[in-house]
């Protein structure tokens, strides 16, 4: 999966102008696919309890959205609409069935850990939300863009939340220990709730809560 | 097994998947629909109900594709020469495709015998082929290598446990609209701090043994 993640930015400096630069950075901010299009919760909080797994999926998110946006964009003038969530969730599979098997065949103890969420990458509103808002109704290079956007936007979110639940659940970054033995003994204790799914669900609470305060024009009228 | 026995087993699978695995506030499945359909009670209670006919539908389906067609060696009743052939690499698109079609199958049974039922229920239907909590459903099946029965219980319990958190979060949030929430945590924030209240309080059944 790497190669293909690590091509695009190669060719972007030639073809990167303000619109595409838009595509890229509006995702991670102001219309970002968690906390302002509310999509793709579903998959994503569960697997945030630590730092490594959280990283696999949201480069597995993020080359799933992006690759599923290209395809879609090639085709979509070929799509009959009635049928098209059908093509769309096809399209979507064969990508996370090869995203899966090469995670079992190189990083088998994360994709164990993963568990049933790899696979349920394929119901991820961000990706399903992606093909029918933009993918559908634009080229595939700036669809191409949109995905890694998102992805990326996904990504800044959940690794956010899983920093946050590592270090106060387990003391830990990425696995290493960051908080010292000497704190503990002077009786400082892991934080169990954000060892819970509850946990998750407080954080990302807090991190709208932030960055609407922030971005007033973000806030909803109910 | 004896008949007892196997009660027993099938009520403890029920209840675990009801409350102890809840969709919604153990694994955030299906949290998508729930966020956006969870305004007022009965439209949430309709979606609920489509859910669960759906998953009782698809589980014991995908099962049933899983153990004779897909397994390695599930093949042997055809040939005993396929008995070495291992498709399981294909059980995800294999599984959206049944619950993709099932999702059409159930829109058009439902427009054709109660237009009624059709007319409240009409747009959440085919969205519930992209609710996570219906693959989900399917995916633990299969890790957790249910027996066939077991499968269709759990297809069961996990929708009316998907159910029970939307018409809850559902009449939450009808409330909510007349306390004084701090403008930016309205809507979207209150709401995953009440699921997240929600998912401890729904902890508590985590001691029970059956």
């Amino acid at each position: 999966m790497s190669e293909v993640l690590v091509q695009p930015p190669a060719e972007k400096k030639s073809l990167l102008g303000k619109k595409e630069r838009k595509l890229l950075t509006d995702p991670l901010s102001d219309n970002n696919p968690v906390t302002i299009q509310v999509l793709g919760i579903c998959s994503s909080l569960a697997v945030t309890t630590q730092m490594k797994p959280t990283m696999v999926m949201a480069i597995s998110v993020t080359a799933v959205v992006a690759l599923s946006n290209f395809v879609i964009s090639l085709m979509r003038n070929a799509i009959p609409p009635r049928i098209r969530i059908i093509v769309q969730l096809t399209v979507v599979s064969v990508l996370v069935i090869l995203v899966d098997q090469a995670l079992k065949a190189y990083m088998y103890d994360v994709s164990k850990q993963l568990s049933v969420f790899v696979g349920l990458i394929i119901t991820n509103c961000i990706v399903m939300g992606r093909l029918e808002a933009y993918a559908m109704g634009n080229k595939p290079y700036p669809s191409l863009l949109d995905g890694l956007g998102n992805g990326f936007g996904y990504g800044v979110v959940i690794l956010t939340v899983a920093f946050i639940r590592e270090l106060l659940g387990s003391g830990k970054v990425f696995g290493f220990k960051v908080i010292p033995d000497a704190l503990y003994e002077a009786g400082y204790v892991n934080n169990g709730l954000m060892m819970i799914p509850a946990g998750a669900l407080f954080v990302v609470a807090c991190y709208i809560w932030i960055q609407r305060s922030f971005a007033k024009h973000l806030e909803e009228k109910e | 097994m004896s008949p007892l026995f196997l009660a027993a087993d099938l009520i403890s699978v029920f209840v675990r998947s009801i409350f102890i695995d809840n969709m919604i506030f153990a694994y955030f499945l299906g949290m998508c629909s729930y966020l956006a359909v969870s305004k007022n009670v009965k439209t949430a209670l309709g979606l609920g109900i489509a859910v669960i006919f759906v998953m009782v539908i698809t589980v014991p389906l995908n099962w049933l594709l899983l153990n004779k067609v897909l397994k390695e060696g599930s093949l042997a009743w055809i040939s005993p020469s396929l008995a070495k052939v291992d498709l399981s690499f294909l059980a995800f698109i294999m599984f959206i495709a049944t619950i993709a079609s099932m999702t059409q199958l159930v829109e058009m049974l439902v427009e054709k015998l109660s237009p009624e039922l059709y007319g409240a229920l009409g747009i959440f239907l085919p969205l519930i082929a992209v609710n996570c909590s219906i693959l989900g459903g399917s995916l633990f099946m299969q890790e957790r290598d249910y027996e066939f029965a077991e499968a269709t219980v759990f297809g069961l319990g996990s929708g009316v446990g998907w159910m029970i958190a939307i018409v809850a979060i559902a009449a939450i949030r009808m409330r909510l609209r007349y306390s004084d929430v701090p403008a930016p945590l309205r809507g979207l924030g209150i709401t995953f701090i009440i699921t997240g209240l929600m998912g401890i309080a729904f902890m508590s059944f985590l001691g029970i043994t059956l």
